[in-house]
């Protein structure tokens, strides 16, 4: 099988124009050779996502996540397309954490994946126990803490959604996982102020911010007249939530500077990828476009370096937080020059960028 | 032709392009170039298709039994789906024109198991369900199986392979709801006398769930074994998605909610838990305990 590009437009061999520029990136303190992952829940944990890429040339692959006991999920219907995206109310459906180590994990780790492995718990002693398990396990990258999932019966369960619980969680899991392993909370944008819980769940021991989870949603369907998904109510995703996405994490790296951002939410295209580093991402996830597209976190890492180069960035790193800097200090440094990028030329490697730029 | 995927037996994803779509009844027979994915098809697989153009609003791929495949020609690999216009999606299908480009996804799924000895086989299938009888029943016959085949629908305009039928069975019987083409009913009416009559070991069934439902039922009463593909809405259809899960039955008699896309679409008919589709049986793996999760 040779493995070539898909690109949308008239140039398959994009992979060739791939400029040479360091796209390593550091995110809480762990070094990933390319800024790109996939989504918590959007790769199950790797192997399926195999068959279309290399999953061990992308940044990690951050596993669906896992709670103690094997669980069932939620009755179907589970999915309803919507305008530029999708509700879920998948209900955390998996093994339990004791079958992922033994088959998950060890599948990522025998492959040379990263893994990123994401765990959720519906109380803050449940959070405790995954963290120890996860405590003499080699081959964790880093841990990320969903504290945010929209498809719990009691929406008190969203811890997220609550500086103080929020907080309990992440304390609770970083006293009793590896010190040497970050962790990461995954923040929901279904608050008032997520620089609030932000600020709160670092003081708690949070090494990164993972943001945003889906935003809880509804679709009723006009034929039945009733809710079109069984849980009634779902997480909204897909570009539909890009905006809102990239205005979570522009306060938040305009408030805490300092604490690594894993952004996430409707990334489909490099440029929306770079939108996220601008605003203050070290690294990005690609969730739903993987249902479009499975090859995206492939194409996306080369889009979001072809994106970089053209901008003049000589590193990904470079970038991260750019959108924050005043224009007069970019130009006088050399660096950048704002406004670049407006113009796409006939070489443009792939329409859908052209598209993003203009469109 | 672009390709990628560098797995040895999986799916692997195509940018096919559009060489026909004609009208069949009230289906639309869409033909592409799909590479690599004709060699890898087998009865039962099924591919999904991005809808909608480089633009589109909508992301989720739409899936379709292949209805034929043709590994080498004029255009290299080839692949046919069936399908009836119900949405936006398949209705951007439905205008399409010769060149325009489709994303495939495929072949995915599990196909339909072989029986090892030339045992005889009954094909039932309601509506477009029969669009992948009919390399199935080809594969049956290169094994030496009696290939006796049922089709049905709610009227004669919504059968599809009549002719194709003809040409591969021992026997077709027509049922359709209004009796505008052949018996009056549904195709479990005529299915037990199909079974006794022809002695049937397996029972291959395609359509609706409370067709397979039925047919499921006809099957294990007769004796014969049954393998159910299970039409699921579907999300990604490579397993990652968790949309289309359904109630199994497994070999240790747990029920775990199951895949369509990954662990089906075909599944042993004894083993779904029809009755409980769309909800999580009491006892099954992980279903929550008194009072939800």
């Amino acid at each position: 099988m040779t493995r070539a590009v898909i690109t949308h437009g008239p140039r398959p061999d994009a992979a060739a124009d791939v400029p040479d520029i360091d796209m390593s990136t550091w995110l809480a303190g762990l070094e990933l050779p390319s800024p790109v992952l996939t989504a918590s829940g959007c790769a199950a944990a790797g192997r399926e996502l195999d068959q279309f890429f290399d999953i061990t040339t992308i940044g990690a692959v951050v596993t669906k996540s896992i709670m103690l006991n094997p669980r069932s999920g939620r009755p179907t219907p589970r999915m309803a397309e919507t305008p530029s995206g999708m509700l879920n109310s998948i209900g955390l459906q998996g093994p339990g954490i004791d079958a992922f180590l033994d088959k998950d994990l060890e599948w990522l780790r025998a492959r040379g994946a990263r893994a990123v492995v994401s765990i959720a718990g519906g109380s803050v002693d449940e959070y405790t126990r995954l963290a120890s398990k996860l405590r003499h396990v080699a081959d964790v990258a880093a841990i990320e803490v969903n504290i945010s999932c929209p498809n719990v019966e009691d929406r008190g369960q969203v811890f997220a959604c609550d500086p103080v619980s929020a907080a309990e969680v992440i304390t609770a899991v970083r006293r009793n996982t590896n010190p040497g392993i970050p962790v990461l909370a995954k923040l929901s944008p279904d608050v008032t102020d997520i620089v609030a819980i932000a600020r709160s769940v670092v003081d708690a021991g949070a090494d990164g911010l993972s943001m945003i989870n889906t935003l809880l949603g509804m679709v009723i369907d006009t034929d039945t007249m009733r809710p079109a998904l069984a849980g009634i109510t779902g997480g909204l995703s897909g570009p539909a939530i890009r905006p809102v996405a990239v205005r979570c994490v522009y306060q938040v790296h305009a408030a805490l500077p300092d604490v690594p951002i894993l952004g996430m939410g409707g990334i489909s295209t490099g440029l929306d990828a770079l939108e996220f580093v601008l605003a203050g991402a070290s690294a990005v996830s690609v969730g739903t476009v993987t249902f479009h597209d499975p090859s995206a976190p492939a194409r996306i890492a080369r889009e979001l370096a072809v994106a970089l180069a053209e901008r003049g960035f000589e590193s990904f790193e470079q970038a991260v937080g750019h959108a924050h800097r005043a224009t007069d200090a970019a130009a006088a440094s050399g660096g950048p020059v704002a406004g670049h990028g407006h113009t796409v030329d006939d070489d443009e490697p792939d329409t859908s960028v052209e598209a993003g730029v203009e469109g | 032709m672009t390709t990628t995927g560098h797995s040895k037996a999986g799916a692997i994803q195509v940018t096919g392009e559009v060489i026909g779509l004609r009208r069949a009844g009230e289906y639309h027979v869409l033909t592409l170039t799909a590479g690599g994915i004709p060699d890898l098809t087998r009865p039962g697989h099924f591919v999904a298709l991005a809808v909608g153009g480089d633009q589109s609003s909508m992301l989720l791929r739409r899936a379709f039994s292949i209805y034929s495949v043709q590994s080498r020609g004029v255009y290299g690999g080839t692949l046919e789906i069936v399908f009836a216009v119900n949405g936006k999606g398949t209705e951007w299908l439905s205008r399409l024109h010769r060149h325009d480009q489709v994303d495939i996804v495929g072949p995915l799924g599990r196909p339909f198991a072989l029986p090892k000895e030339p045992v005889a086989c009954v094909l039932v299938a309601g509506g477009y369900g029969s669009a992948p009888m009919f390399s199935l029943a080809d594969a049956l016959r290169a094994r030496g199986c009696r290939v006796d085949v049922v089709l049905g629908a709610s009227t004669e305009s919504k059968l599809f392979g009549v002719l194709d039928a003809k040409r591969i069975t021992a026997s077709l019987t027509i049922t359709t709801d209004d009796g505008s083409a052949g018996e009056r009913g549904r195709v479990t009416d005529v299915l037990p006398a199909v079974l006794k009559r022809t002695d049937a070991d397996v029972v291959y069934a395609c359509g609706p769930m409370p067709m397979l439902q039925a047919v499921a039922k006809v099957a294990t009463e007769h004796g014969a074994y049954s393998q159910c593909a299970v039409e699921e809405s579907m999300a990604c259809g490579i397993g990652v998605c968790m949309s289309c899960v359904l109630p199994v039955v497994g070999d240790d008699g747990v029920t775990r909610m199951l895949r369509s896309c990954v662990d089906g679409p075909v599944f042993r008919g004894d083993r779904v838990r029809w009755d409980e589709v769309g909800s999580i049986p009491e006892g099954t793996l992980g279903a929550p305990v008194s009072g939800g999760h």
